[in-house]
């Protein structure tokens, strides 16, 4: 991959380095642990359809991942390489949302937090389009394509269980509530974001948030589903590293053949 | 439009030949057709090839690049050099109408230009735009919005009751 070689942009110094590094991380984890959650529904879908439509959005998320982190290995020789970013590092070194380790559940659950999480990186990739670095800026370009697909199948999806039956509307709502805590987490900057924001203005959270928040609304009133009225915010932040115990289960599973492999070649 | 620098003739016999690699999951399109070579260039005999991925999540790159590693090898030329270009981002407007074409012959609606499909609005909207590749027919609908791979949608025919496969536009 050596075409693109990165220009760090305003980037270059050594702390906003390590922030731009940890950013990436934090969009290459948040990809890779949910592509795994969604391979998990592979073969269990409720209907076919369903069941490719969930590999496929999983296949892009674990695609996201692989380019990010060659992309870092590529800056940085020390990463060794983007299989021993996946498969070697343990659960207090992901930087992923703590969103995308919760469990399946049941397709509400998923679905929602599909909604949840595609709707953030949606309005986020339209700013990090544009930003000046342009790691960040070609990936996103690219990225935010896929990720308005991933949305708009779910968000479909929310239409049709919250003004479906009954039963479906309640699990829809109950799912919306059960994961509202996990989302401020996505709408407020990491460390690493708001370093880069400071330095090289990649993107502007309030912006986001109020895209996100307006995007939800919308689509919830039209299912007949609720905006829940908490604010309480999960006291977990895997931006800190701080995870649920969901986490290292995840990986235990994801890491072990390549834990136990180490040398294999496939 | 593909890039050729360095030694042109060459340059230009290596995209004849690329011109001939199928994509493995719609094997009536070249990736030349498809758009994903961007530039080759050849410098005293040793090839390097750009591509662009399309979906990240596209498990046919591997498989691609294989192929047009033989097809260069076949040449008689060294092991071609291939990277991976991110930037500007594959889109399916780089679909030429002559591919478009080869694609309704095999049953597949081709791509809408990319304006057509404007950040999340329901696919349902879209879907009503899509002429029926079999009948030619509008009064078309969306099955499921992925279909066997990534980038395609599966639909329906309302006048001739055809399913279809739809290559979706990005
Ligand atoms: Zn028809």
């Amino acid at each position: 991959m050596t075409s693109n070689r990165v220009e760090h942009g305003g980037a270059a110094h050594t702390s906003s380095r390590k922030a731009l590094d940890h950013f990436v991380l934090e969009i290459a984890d948040d990809a890779l642990v949910l592509g795994h959650r969604l391979s998990e529904w592979c073969g269990h879908g409720p209907t076919i359809e369903e069941d490719i439509a969930l590999s496929n959005i999983s296949l892009d998320h674990l695609g996201q991942a692989q380019c990010l982190y060659e992309l870092l290995v590529e800056n940085d020789a020390n990463y060794g390489s983007a299989d021993k970013l996946a498969f070697f590092r343990d659960s207090f070194e992901f930087r992923n949302c703590i969103l995308v380790e919760q469990e399946n559940g049941d397709f509400a659950q998923t679905i929602v937090r599909q909604v949840y999480f595609s709707a953030y990186y949606y309005f986020l990739y339209e700013q990090l389009s544009s930003c000046p670095i342009s790691l960040l800026s070609d990936f996103a370009a690219k990225a935010r394509k896929e990720v308005s697909y991933h949305l708009r199948h779910a968000g479909e999806w929310i239409l049709r269980l919250g003004d479906g039956t009954t039963e479906s509307k309640a699990r829809a709502q109950a799912a919306i509530v059960q994961l509202w805590p996990f989302v401020e987490e996505l709408l407020a900057p990491s460390e690493a974001a708001s370093i880069l924001i400071a330095e090289s203005q990649v993107f502007e959270p309030s912006t986001v948030s109020s895209a996100y928040k307006q995007y939800l609304e919308t689509l919830l009133s039209e299912a007949t589903l609720e905006v829940p009225s908490s604010t309480a915010a999960s006291p977990l932040n895997g931006r800190q590293l701080k995870h649920s115990e969901h986490l290292s289960q995840l990986l235990s599973v994801m890491q072990s053949t390549a834990r136990a492999h180490p040398d294999a070649l496939w | 439009m593909v890039e050729i620098h360095g030694d042109t003739i060459t340059g230009e016999k290596v995209l004849r030949c690329l011109a001939e690699v199928l994509d493995p999951e719609v094997p009536v399109l070249s990736v030349v057709d498809l758009g994903i070579v961007r530039s080759i260039r050849v410098d005293d005999g040793s090839v390097t090839i750009a591509i662009t991925p399309t979906y990240s999540g596209c498990p046919a790159i591997e498989p691609i690049k294989a192929a047009i590693s033989d097809a260069v090898l076949g040449m008689g030329l060294s092991s071609p050099e291939i990277l991976t270009q991110l930037s500007p981002a594959w889109t399916t407007d780089w679909i030429a109408e002559p591919a478009r074409e080869k694609l309704r012959k095999y049953g597949i609606a081709p791509p809408l230009p990319r304006s057509a499909e404007v950040g999340i609005v329901p696919f349902s909207e879209i879907s009503s735009h899509i002429p029926c590749p079999h009948c030619d027919s509008l009064k078309t609908e969306e099955l499921s919005s992925f279909g066997a791979t990534a980038c395609k949608a599966l639909c329906r025919c309302k006048d001739c009751r055809e399913p279809f496969e739809y290559f979706k536009s990005f």
